[in-house]
Parts: C-alpha cells; sequence; structure tokens
C-alpha cells in the first residue's frame, strides 16, 4: 500500500537535480560565450603573471630611446613609453605585481572578516554588538581612503598597498559573514542539531560554517576585482611600486602626462586591466547564480 | 449541452515551459473546462499539477518563460488565445475577476486598501468618471466583500488588515470591475481554518446574488465536494475527471480521483482503524503549568504577547497528543518548550521522573536521548549539503553511538528501512527528495537515538494530501513497532481524529479544552472546540463515506 | 519613536568619535616616530635635532599619549583639528576653502548618477526583448569595473583633446565641471543600477503585480503606479556605500582633471603627511556618512508605511541594513 501510494508524487528523477552533472555544466557553459571569454582572460592574465617570458620577448626595463611614442604596431602591440620601452611588456610584467597585492588583498580581507563575521554572529550579545560597531567605524571610512591613510603609516610600496587594501575590506566581509551566518542559524537544521544532541561546536563546524560560506566566497569573487581596482588606484596615485617597476596603475598614471599626444600610453594599459576587472566580475555573478539554483 | 455561451470556455489547452535553451517541458496537456453563469466550479489538484499555470494562462498572466502550444481560451466565444497584454488588459478586472492565492503578498504595502480598489474600479470603467463615483464605487466594493466599517478599511495600509480581512479586500479587487466570472487561486490555503470557512461560504453567496460564475482552484478536495456544482481533478497537467459532485463522489471511474478521495483525512479513519486504549498506561511526559510571554516592541509602547498561558499536558506511554489550534495559539511555542529550544518564564516538563526544565545545556543533552522533534518543513530541516547517510547517521555520531563506519552504516540503513526507504537513498542530498521522502529521512533521523517520546511540529501540513496520508501511516506504524509516544501538534482536525488518543485545543495561548479524542470530538464542552470542528471541510466527503 | 531617534544618534556620534581616535592612533600612536613623518623622508637627517625637539613640543608628542589624546579630542569638539603642517592654517579653515567645490561635484554626479540608474532599472524593466534587457543589465557591472582614472583619461581625450568641446583641467565655469561629473557618474551609477535592476525585478514579479495584472492595468501603469516606488526604497540601503564611491571617486577625478577639492586635498595631504590635515578629512568624511546614515534611518519609516508601525523592533534594522 505504501509503497504504492509512492508514485502519486512526482518521481524524484523527474525534478530538477540538485547537482547538475559535470557534462551538463560543460555544455551549460559552451552556451555563455561571455563566460568562457572571461575565464579565458583570467587564465591568460595569471600567465602573465607566472610566466611572462611566455607571452612577450621584450623585458619590462628594455628601453630603446630612439624609438620612444612609438604608436602600436605588430611589433609593439601597445606601442612604447618616452624611454622606447616596450608598453605590452610592461604590462605582462606588471601583472605580477598588481595580481599578488591583490591576491593578498583578498585573502587579508577574506581570512579576517570571515572569522570576525563567524565570532559575532554566532556569539551574539555584548560581543555582537561590540563587534558590529567596529565594523561600523571602518565602514564609515571609504576603502579608498582607508587605505590611503594606511599605506601613509606603513610607507610606500606594493606590499603595503596590499595590506591597506586587504584592511579596508575586512569590515564588509565581517558584515556579509555575520549577516549569513545569523540566517543559516535560525534555519530548522541548526536547531535539529542541537536536538539531536550535537554540541555548539559541532554545529559551527558541520552545519553553520559551510552553509554561510557560499556567499561571502561569492563577495571574494567580486573583491578580486575590486582589489585590482583599488591596487591599481592606489599605484596611480603614487602610493606603490616606484617609477621604473612596472605596476597597472603606475603604468597609467606615467601615461598621462603624454596623453593628449600620445593616447596610447594611458589608454591601453589602462583597458588591459579594465577587461580583467570586467572578467572577473562576470566570473562572480555566475557564481551568485549557481548559488541562487 | 446549455444554449447559453459559457463564460469561460478553454478547449484542449496545452502550455509548455522552457527548461533549457531549446527545451520545453509540457505543464498542461490538452485541459478543456468551461464555467457557465451562475455555475461553481472546482479545479482540484496536488501540487505540481498544473492547475495554477492552467488559471493564469486563462488570465493571460503566464511568465515569459511559457508558452502556449496549443488550443484556445474564449471568454463568452471570444477568442483571447494570444491577445497581448494591452488588449488583455480590457478582459482583466471587466470580464474575469482574479482572486489571488496569498494575502500577505497579493497588497500592494506602500498603498492604502482604498486606493488598490480605487484603481480596479478606474482602470474598468466604461467611460472616465470622476473621483468621488470611483470613491463610492470602490466602498461599495468593499462592502460587497464582506468587510465592515469600510471607510477605515479604506483608509488602512494592508499591514494592518488581518489575513481574512486582506483577502476580502482582494475580493473586492476581484469585484470592482464588475466581472461576470471570478477566478480564485486557492484563496483560503493560507488562512486559518474558521477563516477559510467564512470566506468560501462568501464566495457561494456572492455567486448566488450577483450570478457569476466562480471557478476555483484548489488542492483541497474536502473544500472543493463542499460547495461546488462541478468538480474536475487534475494531475500531471491533465485533466483525469470531471462531473457534478455527486457523480465524482458516489461513482468516479478513475482510479487517481478514487485515491484522493480516500487518503483525504475524513475518509482515511475507517482505514487506520480504532484506535486501542491504553488508559492504564503511564504517564511518559508531564508538563505543569507552563507560561512563556514574549516582549513585543512596537508603536512607541511595549506589548507582552502570552505565547502560552498556563498550559498543562500529560502524555501516557505509546499514546498520541494532539496539540489542536489556528496560528497564533502557542502550539509551536509549546512544543518547542516541550523538547527545551525555549525556555519557559514558568511551569515544569517531567519526561518520566526527570525534570527537564531548568537544567543547563550539558544535562538537556542526555534528556535528548528521551526526546527527539520533527520540523514541519521538511524542507528547511535538513542541512542540504548533507547526503542522507551523514544525515541520518549525525545523531549516532553525536553521542558516539555505534562507532566504527561498518556499524554505523549498518545503523543507518536499519533506520531508514524502518521509514519505508533502501539503501540507494544513502548518498542522495535532501534536493534531490520529494517533501514526502525528505519528511521520512527526518523521521529515521529522530528514531537514531532509540527515543521514547517524539514532538511532531505540524510535522505533516506542508505535505499533499496523499503523501500526508502515507507519513501518517508510517507514523502509526512506528508507533505500534517501537512503543513511541507521540507530541502532535497540528492545525487540521481531521487528522486529529486518525492519529491520536487524547487531545488539547488551544486558542491565544490557552488550553481551553482537553481530553480523549472521542469525547473532545463527539461532546465538545469549549464553544471555539465547537467552531473549530464545524470548519472542517469535506463534509459531505465524510458523509459519503468509503465507497 | 524617541527611543529610536535617540538610539540612531547614539550611534552615528559613535562612530564620529571612533573615527577620530582610530585615526589618532593610527596617526599619532603607530608609528614609532611621529615627528620624523612631519618631515620630507629626504631632509629627515639634515633637520637639527632642537628643530625636531622643537616641532614635537609644538606638536605635544612629548606628552603622554593619554594627554595627547585628551587635548587633541577637547579641540576636536570645538571644530580646532590644529594646523596644516604644509600651508600653517587651520585645518578646519582649509578644508572649508575647498568644500564646495567637492559638493557641487558629488551633488552633480549623484543626481546624474541616480538618472542613470533609474533609466537602466526601468528599460530593463520594461523591455519586452530580452536581448535590450541583457543589453541594458550589462552596462552597471562595466561601470563598476572601469577604473575611474581610465574613463577620466579616455573622457578627457575624446571630449576636450579630440572634440574641443570642453576645457581639460581646471575649475573655471561650468564648461569644467562637464567631463569630472560625467567621470565620477559613472561609477557611482554602477552599484545603484544593480541594485535597482535586482530590485525592479523582484518586485515586478511579487504578488501584488499580478493582483494589478488581473485588476486591469496595463505594463506602464504597473512600472509607474505599483513597482516603482517599491524597488526605489533599497536604493536608501545603500546610501553609505554610494557616498563612498562619491568621495573615492572624488579623490581620483580631482586628480586626473586638476581640480581643487577635498579629493585632490586628501591626495596632497597624505603625500605631505600632513598628519592634522588626514585627521580632519577622515573625521569630517566619517561624520558625513554617519549624517547620511542617520538621515536614511529616519527617512526609511516615513516612506515604509509598515516600518512606521514596528518603528523601534528589531525588524526595522534587519530591513534596513541586511540589504547591503
Amino acid at each position: 500500500m505504501t509503497v504504492e501510494l509512492e508514485t502519486l508524487a512526482p518521481p524524484a528523477a523527474a525534478r530538477p537535480a540538485f547537482a547538475p552533472s559535470l557534462a551538463g555544466r560543460a555544455a551549460e557553459l559552451v552556451r555563455q560565450p561571455m563566460l568562457v571569454l572571461s575565464w579565458l582572460v583570467v587564465a591568460v592574465v595569471i600567465g602573465w603573471a607566472v610566466v611572462p617570458d611566455l607571452f612577450t620577448s621584450y623585458g619590462p626595463y628594455d628601453g630603446d630611446t630612439t624609438a620612444s611614442f612609438a604608436p602600436p604596431s605588430l611589433e609593439h602591440w601597445f606601442g612604447t613609453d618616452r624611454l622606447g620601452r616596450d608598453l605590452f611588456a610592461r604590462s605582462v610584467y606588471g601583472a605580477r605585481t598588481t595580481l599578488i597585492a591583490t591576491l593578498l588583498a583578498v585573502v587579508i580581507a577574506f581570512g579576517i572578516g570571515t572569522v570576525v563575521g563567524l565570532v559575532a554572529g554566532f556569539a551574539g550579545g555584548i560581543v555582537d554588538t561590540a563587534v558590529m560597531r567596529v565594523v561600523d567605524v571602518f565602514l564609515a571610512i571609504p576603502s579608498l581612503l582607508l587605505a590611503m591613510v594606511v599605506v601613509s603609516v606603513l610607507g610606500y610600496s606594493t606590499q603595503n598597498i596590499a595590506l591597506a587594501v586587504g584592511i579596508s575590506s575586512i569590515a564588509s566581509f565581517a558584515r556579509v559573514m555575520r549577516a549569513e551566518v545569523l540566517s543559516v542559524v535560525t534555519q530548522d537544521y541548526v536547531k535539529a542539531a542541537y536536538g539531536l544532541g550535537v554540541g555548539r561546536l559541532g554545529v559551527m563546524l558541520r552545519h553553520v560554517v559551510p552553509n554561510s560560506l557560499n556567499s561571502v566566497v561569492a563577495l571574494a569573487a567580486l573583491e578580486v576585482g575590486t582589489a585590482v581596482l583599488a591596487v591599481a588606484s592606489l599605484g596611480f596615485l603614487g602610493y606603490g611600486a616606484p617609477p621604473p617597476q612596472p605596476e597597472w596603475g603606475l603604468l597609467v598614471a606615467e601615461g598621462r602626462d603624454f596623453v593628449a599626444v600620445h593616447p596610447w600610453t594611458s589608454i591601453l594599459p589602462g583597458v588591459a586591466l579594465a577587461i580583467v576587472v570586467i572578467a572577473t566580475h562576470r566570473i562572480s555573478a555566475s557564481f551568485r547564480k549557481d548559488r541562487r539554483r | 449541452m446549455s444554449t447559453v455561451d459559457p463564460l469561460l470556455r478553454i478547449t484542449d489547452l496545452a502550455i509548455d515551459y522552457r527548461t533549457g535553451h531549446r527545451e520545453w517541458t509540457t505543464a498542461v496537456r490538452g485541459a478543456s473546462l468551461h464555467v457557465q453563469p451562475g455555475e461553481f466550479v472546482s479545479l482540484v489538484g496536488e501540487s505540481g499539477s498544473g492547475k495554477t499555470t492552467l488559471v493564469h494562462a486563462a488570465l493571460g498572466l503566464l511568465p515569459p518563460a511559457a508558452r502556449i502550444r496549443s488550443g484556445a481560451i474564449a471568454y463568452s466565444d471570444v477568442d483571447v488565445t494570444g491577445w497581448n497584454d494591452r488588449r488583455m488588459a480590457l478582459v482583466r478586472g471587466n470580464y474575469v475577476g482574479f482572486i489571488p492565492q496569498d494575502p500577505n503578498t497579493s497588497l500592494n504595502p506602500v498603498k492604502k486598501i482604498g486606493q488598490q480598489v480605487v484603481e480596479a474600479v478606474r482602470f474598468n470603467a466604461p467611460k472616465p468618471g470622476n473621483a468621488e463615483r470611483h470613491h463610492q464605487a470602490a466602498l461599495d466594493s468593499l462592502r460587497t466583500a464582506g468587510l465592515k466599517d469600510v471607510e477605515r478599511v479604506f483608509q488602512q495600509y494592508p499591514h494592518e488588515l488581518s489575513g481574512g480581512m486582506k483577502q476580502r479586500a482582494l475580493i473586492a479587487i476581484a469585484l470592482a470591475g464588475k466581472p461576470r466570472i471570478i477566478v480564485a487561486d486557492e484563496p483560503t490555503s493560507s488562512l486559518d481554518v474558521t477563516v477559510q470557512k467564512v470566506i468560501l461560504d462568501h464566495l457561494v453567496r456572492l455567486r448566488e446574488e450577483l450570478d457569476i460564475g466562480i471557478l476555483l482552484v484548489t488542492h483541497n478536495l474536502g473544500v472543493a465536494l463542499d460547495r461546488s456544482d462541478r468538480i474536475l481533478v487534475m494531475r500531471d497537467g491533465e485533466i483525469v475527471e470531471q462531473g457534478p459532485v455527486d457523480q465524482v463522489l458516489e461513482q468516479s471511474t478513475n482510479e487517481y480521483t478514487r485515491r484522493l478521495l480516500d487518503a483525504a483525512p475524513t475518509r482515511l479513519a475507517a482505514s487506520f482503524g480504532a484506535r486501542p486504549v491504553r488508559a492504564e498506561a503511564p504517564y511518559v511526559l508531564r508538563a505543569r503549568a507552563l507560561s512563556k510571554t514574549y516582549r513585543l516592541r512596537g508603536r512607541g509602547q511595549r506589548r507582552d504577547l502570552r505565547a502560552v498561558d498556563g498550559v498543562d499536558l500529560a502524555v501516557r506511554k505509546g499514546t498520541t497528543h494532539a496539540i489542536v489550534g489556528e496560528s497564533g495559539a502557542g502550539k509551536s511555542t509549546l512544543a518547542s518548550i516541550l523538547v527545551g529550544f525555549t525556555a519557559p518564564d514558568r511551569g515544569t516538563v517531567h519526561i518520566g521522573d526527570t525534570e527537564l526544565t531548568g537544567r543547563r545545556r550539558g544535562r538537556l543533552r542526555e534528556i535528548r536521548r528521551h526526546l527527539q522533534f520533527v520540523f514541519q518543513n521538511p524542507f528547511t530541516s535538513l542541512d542540504p549539503r548533507f547526503t542522507v547517510g551523514r544525515i541520518v547517521a549525525e545523531p549516532l555520531h553525536a553521542f558516539g553511538l555505534a562507532p566504527g563506519r561498518a556499524q554505523r552504516t549498518a545503523r543507518v540503513v536499519e533506520l531508514l528501512a524502518a521509514v519505508a526507504l533502501d539503501e540507494s537513498y544513502l548518498h542522495r542530498l535532501p534536493g534531490q527528495l520529494s517533501g514526502g521522502q525528505r519528511q521520512r529521512v527526518a523521521i529515521a533521523r529522530a528514531l537514531a537515538l532509540n527515543p521514547e517520546i517524539l514532538v511532531l511540529d505540524e510535522a505533516v501540513s506542508a505535505l499533499d494530501v496523499s503523501v500526508q496520508a502515507q507519513i501518517l501511516r508510517l507514523l502509526v506504524d512506528l508507533q505500534a513497532g517501537y512503543g513511541l509516544s507521540y507530541v502532535f501538534v497540528t492545525h487540521d482536525l481531521g487528522v486529529v481524529r486518525l492519529v491520536a488518543d487524547d487531545v488539547t485545543v488551544m486558542k491565544d495561548g490557552v488550553a481551553v479544552e482537553t481530553g480523549p479524542v472521542e469525547r473532545v470530538f463527539g461532546e465538545p464542552r469549549h464553544p471555539y472546540t465547537r467552531e473549530l470542528l464545524d470548519a472542517i471541510p469535506g463534509t459531505r466527503l465524510a458523509l459519503a463515506g468509503p465507497g | 519613536m524617541l527611543r529610536y531617534v535617540a538610539l540612531k544618534v547614539g550611534r552615528a556620534l559613535f562612530v564620529v568619535w571612533a573615527a577620530f581616535t582610530l585615526t589618532f592612533v593610527l596617526l599619532f600612536v603607530l608609528p614609532a616616530n611621529p615627528v620624523d613623518l612631519l618631515f620630507d623622508p629626504a631632509e629627515i637627517n639634515a633637520v637639527p635635532p632642537e628643530v625636531r625637539e622643537r616641532v614635537a613640543e609644538n606638536y605635544g608628542f612629548n606628552e603622554p599619549v593619554l594627554l595627547q589624546y585628551l587635548d587633541r579630542l577637547g579641540h576636536a569638539l570645538t571644530g580646532d583639528f590644529g594646523n596644516s603642517v604644509q600651508s600653517g592654517r587651520p585645518v578646519t579653515a582649509a578644508i572649508l576653502d575647498v568644500l564646495p567645490s567637492t559638493l557641487i561635484l558629488a551633488a552633480g554626479a549623484l543626481v546624474l548618477a541616480l538618472v542613470i540608474a533609474f533609466v537602466i532599472a526601468l528599460v530593463a524593466t520594461s523591455t519586452r526583448h530580452d536581448w535590450v534587457r541583457n543589453l541594458v543589465e550589462a552596462l552597471p557591472s562595466t561601470s563598476v569595473s572601469v577604473p575611474v582614472f581610465l574613463s577620466g583619461i579616455l573622457i578627457l581625450q575624446i571630449f576636450s583633446f579630440q572634440l574641443g568641446w570642453f576645457p581639460a583641467f581646471g575649475d573655471e565655469g561650468w564648461r569644467s565641471l562637464v567631463l569630472p561629473l560625467v567621470t565620477l557618474a559613472i561609477p557611482v551609477s554602477g552599484p545603484i543600477a544593480q541594485l535597482l535592476v535586482r530590485s525592479f525585478a523582484k518586485e515586478f514579479h511579487s504578488g501584488y503585480v499580478t493582483t494589478s495584472w488581473a485588476k486591469g492595468a496595463t505594463r506602464g501603469a504597473i512600472v509607474i503606479g505599483d513597482v516603482f516606488r517599491n524597488a526605489s526604497l533599497p536604493a536608501l540601503t545603500i546610501a553609505g556605500v554610494t557616498f563612498g564611491n562619491l568621495i573615492a571617486g572624488s579623490v581620483i577625478t580631482e586628480t586626473v582633471f586638476a581640480r581643487k577639492g577635498i579629493g585632490r586635498m586628501t591626495q596632497t595631504a597624505i603625500n605631505t603627511l600632513d598628519l592634522p590635515l588626514v585627521q580632519g578629512i577622515v573625521v569630517l568624511v566619517a561624520a558625513s556618512f554617519a549624517l547620511i546614515n542617520l538621515v536614511v534611518d529616519l527617512t526609511y519609516p516615513v516612506l515604509d508605511p509598515r516600518l512606521r508601525a514596528t518603528l523601534a523592533a528589531p525588524t526595522a534594522k534587519a530591513a534596513s541594513g541586511g540589504a547591503r
């Protein structure tokens, strides 16, 4: 009787599966050319950072004063600057500086922010209130301004930029994590775990953390793009690596004085940077869609 | 065949949903129906049967992902299939009124009720009238919908009204365009039974007074049978049965309809049989004078909500004690206190001879082994990232029972077998299971520690009626097999009769009546109990008895 | 009601005080020798010890930290953040000098950004064509991805150097305001537009819109009459984020277009390590942020009747804070 009646409910197979198969995912990916392109852009840029000499035969510091301000050509894709240095090569080598700083910034913000948010959300009460008031203060100071202040105290360098950008983003990670933890904690399955005799620490590690991390990971993906922008902005303002070094923001700043006559000096490295950020945003958007499924 | 043109005629309608790039899934296949003037027609089906898609198509409200593959929709023999929004706007409100499912989300929260009704009047006025006339028409409409003190309601915002009043406001909106037919999509499924009865009775009266046609969409066969002239049963996008109520009730030939009829709680009683008498059994759970007050802050001043107010409860070994009441009665708070999720302000709970109340977390944990809880919503009570195997093993893990992988898996398989799920479910995720299967997993998990008592909070309310019947049967079987005692919290009195030995009726935090089920249902002493009993839908179903 | 207002005002005051304390710790306590920060790093060894001593005394660096703190706090409460190291002028006066220029730029950019964001959201909601919607919805994420310094340089290149429509630099007349305004509006509009597109889409599929369709309303009547107000309210919740974007954007925009203003002053102050000026600016920004959030918190209940009813209830906080 029981088994017979089960057929009344639609069979489980007919429902949309929770985790689509790998092949299904690949097929879905092909239908989103922009997403494929975005992954490709990110892969290429990581390649630039890891093995720059594979992508260009010029060195970042090799100047040829006879060829200063050469416009973009097959030989010099992005043209050359005042000292005749190949701008494409400088962009390729600049990827390492910028990306390492970005990665460091995201790791700092994600690591500290997530733990702070988890503690605040899970402990509740006075701990939560205290932590959130501190977070309020950090949110009240725009992150670029905060990063500028931090960098001015620590001294100008790419590492310090990374530190500064990371510190100024901790608050937003803490906030998202806390909100997520607070919503997960009220879920029935968390209550159920307590009811089954699972201890507080067990509930936190087994249920709360894994289920809260989703949206923080999506935020981290988004933060990669934001951090690239912040690192480059600080570099542009001159707080990063000292001039001969290639760094994306600095490249744009260096070309800025000549932009009226030789527009490629600033614009092409800048466009390359923008494309990378657009690609990371596209990818982070796909993470968020996955989560909604 | 009648000589009058039907108000609404749907012919061979097929609707697809886009599920992929070029993939379409059929939601409705070849459905036909018609509604005559003054006729009350019900469309009955379980979730996923396509009934809502069908009526949305009739109103031209299909989402962009849906398409009408074939068939026709006609109002008074005017074919409106494929009309665009602009042309459909002339039909909607004017010719067909719509009462939506959930009154809590179906009114614009930032507009006053009056304005929303006036809009409905204005959109459908034959010629531009003056504001004063529209105002009067809106007030009339609110009055016709059965609201009192309409001048005040006119000036109120949706959040200031109760669920029943909001549904009446929506009825007023549906009536404001003076339509000839009203389509109501589960208009009462989110309301309490007593309110549900009043609203449905009012619809029946409107039909007679205004001579309009009504198409009611519902999952509740009892509701449909009590009030309709004609019934259509829908399953998997097809209309599998239709006919006058008596014909469906007495001589349905369709197997699915028969099963639906038999699965209705009012019908099940016979197949569940009489419950054995266990009057001598010792008490396993005793609660005394429980009280819990929540402090609400709002409108500047504080207000106390007495969620539970001096409630006593006693459960005998191997029996089921049902707690019934409408929303806000405090039954869920009471259940939460019984298992120690919520600390009461006053009163005690004893499990056997041990006191549960006032214990610290660590001591409370020991009692968990004897007392388990099953949640209302199987879609939120299972961690979406855990496999079924891990879910059921979690309590074993927490108490260090069944050490060793092989031993634990064996125990999990045994527990799954007890709830009629086989080994193939071990590695599935909750997202891959149906509602009924999930609730089985939740029950298996609750049984893992061999508890004596299960507290079930609306454990079958979120399920379709046929699945509900299976889970109820499972619970009864488990009770017999393991000698379990249940505290069964529900709003559905029909279910109580099936599974409970004793019942406590709650209203506004107070237990108004308590006693053996036969006594309380047979000779209710409190007027509220009587009101609740009268509101149970499906009287015709019960009278007809199992065929 | 009174409780609610008091709570919000108290929180705003706390944020300002904490921003002051934080900058004090960062700028005056953490550096091993704050006096050194006051001099150009290149000349630091050439400065005679007695000069350093005098400067340290002047700034009170010889006093115990707590005394320094209380002294500065006391003065800050009366609006005195000390004198700028570079110009020697009072910090407050220096800030007030350039504030109007930035206010005009920021206010103009905000208005433009809101217009852009609402147009994007309305088009994305009203259109019946998928490709239009996809195209329009891609705009905001692009606008937040392009660095402000790049879009500034591009706009400069096209409209000033190539077309010669607007002056490239300076802050004379309204024509010089146009390019910076557009440059700043682009990144500010992005997050607002993303939020509005989401919230318009969500409201457009909500139950009361179905009711309106059933009433016989047309698409236009629904988007304007029902969706618009409900969907616009959440935009207020990112007022703080928007403000942060305006400040960060104006630092870069003012640098690229060589305009005077708070942004450029911040950059100069950081470059020259003008500690009192930096502290003054940070406290001003934090105070503005707190004020804006206070105004949002206090006006939200006026706009949403549901909040009016449950004013001081915890849900009000969740609703305004959760969407961020």
